[in-house]
């Protein structure tokens, strides 16, 4: 090493960086974070570690296309406002980002290190630059305010694909309003994933951020409700739908109405959203029982089984009717439930919710399944082992098997292009084909990611911005 | 945040309140609601749109003030304000010219059959309002309801206003007359009084529109807190309703979701007492 500069070799001998992390025993007591963000020494040795390779895999990787390599560098250089700088650039949710994205099957997959070893830590050095950012705001290096263009634009929903194409749209200089169903503002991402792991001063932060950049945000606005998206047409030049996937699928099993029985949003709503169970005075309430049993086996089944366990539950299951190898939560999801002494019933599907006749659910009759062949996903299809039922005790039983396209936005919009399931049609850049009305997010995709969300709330905004120009 | 005009004091526990709020106001069609959240931290109470002036840019609530949430709601001064008021949810009643149609209302309920009544009398319909409640004090809406109504019948169980009994038995008899008997009745209130209408209906075959209010959280389909088994299908209360056929309502087994937070609730109506020194002891 010579002037601070590492050789390849020097970089290469470094090893990959350990997030540290709340213990097991301490975190199952609290909602606080169970990753507790890299130390400025950690941040710096590990942003040594990128190659700065030709191939720059990980940008292609990325859904919105950070500009990795150059953060990194940034960050090696210990140029923190420059790395913010560049990190802000291309994504308006770096906070958010650096703590859910799916770092392991994306930007990280394709990093060269991958090769003789452990790929970067993109995403830890991303939410390192971001809280830096967070917490530094006076040594930002902001870019001038944008000229105001003349255009309006309403962007319908604040999850993860309305707040990017907010945040992208009013750096073009157009006037943002962006209309929030709820209380408050996030989407999913205040709803739905739990403060350990997203809290919520960090969309707080994100939030303030946009405002900052002069976007209006103006809840309790239902749109398809309280205003129609034929209003939103006549009052603004152009309009972006992200209203999300809210509706919850049901397993249409016997007993899925017994009390003590919820889908996946109505448990994390009232947790995170309401904040039920979490102080004695809290007026919004949850059931809290001993046995907690949440079917599916996606990240919304962890987050549940994971609060429930935070909520007192001493024995938690995830009942799910594949192995592990299919279960599409994050892997770094799975170890920490595990961690959290949550049981994984694997091959399990239920038949039944049981009760012993009070009205609340006592148990789940499950039948034991095997794989067979790969079905229309890829994955290989459960099938049911004749003769295999067996019962499994829940006081609390909690369906996340996944969401479908909410109706009271389209459904008030008979000239928006549907597909069978109720999701908007869209072409490529994400414009709906009825002028000036894009859209993206999960009311496109059916139940996906943030970041996906997120790709689709900037590309779309760069189709607006085209179609605002031309018009 | 959304001004309170109005706060009065109509009966027993309950509050009629008219709050600034322009875009549910233009927006609004009858049998919809809201959703209040008077504060941050405080629950979302969703409550029936009783009337609303566009012009004026109000809406109208009846609130009963029964639980620690609705009590703080209520308590709001004129001039204060509430925080978060959404809406309007829900599907708006189908009104057609039925006819001769009853309306029967029991409780707070008739806040929410009042809206019904005055779209029904305005498309043409021939009223028979059947209202009742435990005694006098409980009894709302009397005054508003008899100009839509062509008879208004009131019932309370200690015979303190109107026939001493139940809202069923005046019903009973308008079903019982050929020459007064309904083409179509709703009903709004406590369950187990929808479900006594729907079960002497039934028998006729005449069409039963029930308005149901189970527990509900974000109101716009996403939680799935307020689903009722409706004939062989669960629906959600907030997007399909919430009125819904009465002869497929599965009453028992609303009345028993509508109990999931009793403890809690005891608790919580306890605890807010202790903290506002309201009353002595706790329901």
């Amino acid at each position: 090493m010579k002037n601070g500069l590492m050789t390849i070799q020097e970089r290469m001998a470094l090893e990959r960086c350990v997030m540290p992390q709340l213990a097991a025993d301490v975190r199952i007591r609290s909602f606080d974070e169970v990753n507790r963000g890299l130390g400025a020494h950690q941040a710096l040795m590990e942003a040594k570690r990128c190659l700065r390779c030709r191939d720059r895999g990980c940008v292609a990787g990325c859904p919105v296309g950070v500009s990795i390599p150059e953060f990194i560098t940034a960050v090696a250089s210990d140029d923190l406002p420059r790395a913010a700088r560049i990190l802000r650039g291309d994504n308006e949710l770096p906070a958010v980002c650096g703590r859910v994205c799916p770092q392991e099957t994306q930007c990280e997959a394709l990093c060269v290190r991958r090769i003789k070893g452990d790929a970067v830590a993109i995403g830890y050095l991303e939410r390192y630059v971001a809280d830096w950012a967070m917490s530094n705001p006076d040594r930002l290096l902001r870019d001038p305010a944008p000229t105001p263009t003349g255009y309006s634009v309403a962007v319908v929903g604040s999850g993860p694909a309305g707040l990017t194409a907010a945040g992208e749209l009013a750096r073009y200089g157009h006037a943002v309003t962006l209309f929030e169903a709820l209380h408050d503002t996030g989407g999913v991402l205040r709803y739905g994933i739990p403060e350990f792991r997203l809290p919520k001063e960090i969309i707080d932060g994100e939030v303030e951020f946009l405002r900052q950049q002069g976007v209006v945000i103006e809840c309790n606005v239902i749109i398809g409700k309280t205003l129609t998206v034929a209003q939103l047409r006549s009052q603004f030049t152009a309009v972006f739908i992200a209203n999300g996937a809210g509706l919850p699928v049901m397993l249409n099993i016997p007993g899925e109405n017994l009390k003590g029985v919820y889908t996946a949003n109505e448990f994390l709503t009232r947790v995170n959203l309401m904040d039920a169970g979490r102080r004695d005075d809290n007026p919004t309430p949850v059931i809290k029982r001993r046995e907690v049993a949440v079917i599916g086996g996606g990240n919304a089944a962890l987050d549940c089984v994971r609060t429930a366990r935070r909520l007192g539950a001493e024995r938690t299951m995830i009942v799910y009717r594949r192995s592990e190898t299919e279960m599409p939560a994050r892997i770094q999801e799975i170890h920490h439930a595990r961690e959290e002494g949550v049981e994984f019933v694997m091959l399990t599907a239920p038949t039944a919710l049981l009760s012993t006749g009070d009205g609340w659910v006592s148990g789940l009759r499950c039948l034991k399944m095997e794989l067979g062949l790969p079905d229309a996903s890829g994955r290989r299809r459960p099938e049911a082992i004749s003769g295999s039922e067996f019962e499994l005790p829940a006081g609390v039983v909690i369906i996340a098997v996944g969401t479908v396209a909410n109706p009271l936005l389209t459904a008030s919009a008979p000239d928006i292009p549907l597909n069978k399931f109720g999701n908007i049609l869209i072409n490529s850049d994400g414009a709906t084909g009825v002028p000036g009305l894009f859209a993206g997010g999960d009311i496109v995709r059916g139940g996906a990611t943030v970041i996906l969300a997120m790709g689709d709330g900037k590309r779309a905004a760069v189709t607006i911005n085209e179609y605002l120009e031309r018009s | 945040m959304f001004e309170v005009i109005r706060n009065e004091t109509i009966g027993e526990n309950l509050h009629k309140m008219v709050v600034s709020a322009p875009r549910i106001a233009s927006a609004r069609k009858p049998g919809q609601f809201v959703i209040v959240r008077l504060a941050p931290g405080e629950e979302r109470i969703p409550l029936t749109i009783s009337d609303a002036d566009p012009v004026a840019g109000t809406i109208t609530l009846f609130i009963q003030a029964v639980g620690a949430s609705t009590r703080k709601i209520v308590g709001t001064r004129v001039g204060e304000t509430i925080r978060d008021v959404a809406g309007p949810l829900g599907n708006g009643s189908r009104i057609i010219n039925w006819g001769r149609v009853a309306c029967v209302g029991g409780g707070v309920g008739t806040a929410v059959l009042y809206p019904l009544v005055k779209a029904l009398a305005q498309a043409g319909n021939r009223i028979t309002t059947i209202i009742g409640g435990r005694s006098a004090p409980s009894i709302i809406l009397g005054d508003e309801l008899s100009p839509l109504s062509d008879s208004l019948l009131i019932t309370t169980e200690d015979g303190s206003l109107g026939t001493k009994g139940y809202v069923t038995e005046p019903l009973r008899d308008l079903l019982a007359d050929p020459r007064r008997v309904p083409q179509a009745v709703f009903a709004v209130g406590p369950v187990p009084m929808m479900k006594a209408v729907a079960e002497m209906t039934r028998k006729q075959g005449i069409e039963t529109i029930v308005s149901l209010n189970p527990i509900m959280i974000d109101g716009t389909g996403m939680c799935g807190g307020c689903r009722v088994q409706i004939g062989s299908e669960t629906k959600f209360a907030c997007v399909d309703g919430p009125e819904f056929d009465g002869a497929l309502v599965d009453f028992d087994g609303l009345s028993d979701r509508l109990t999931s937070y009793r403890t809690e609730e005891a608790d919580s109506c306890r605890a807010s007492e202790c903290r506002i020194g309201l009353g002595k002891g706790a329901p």
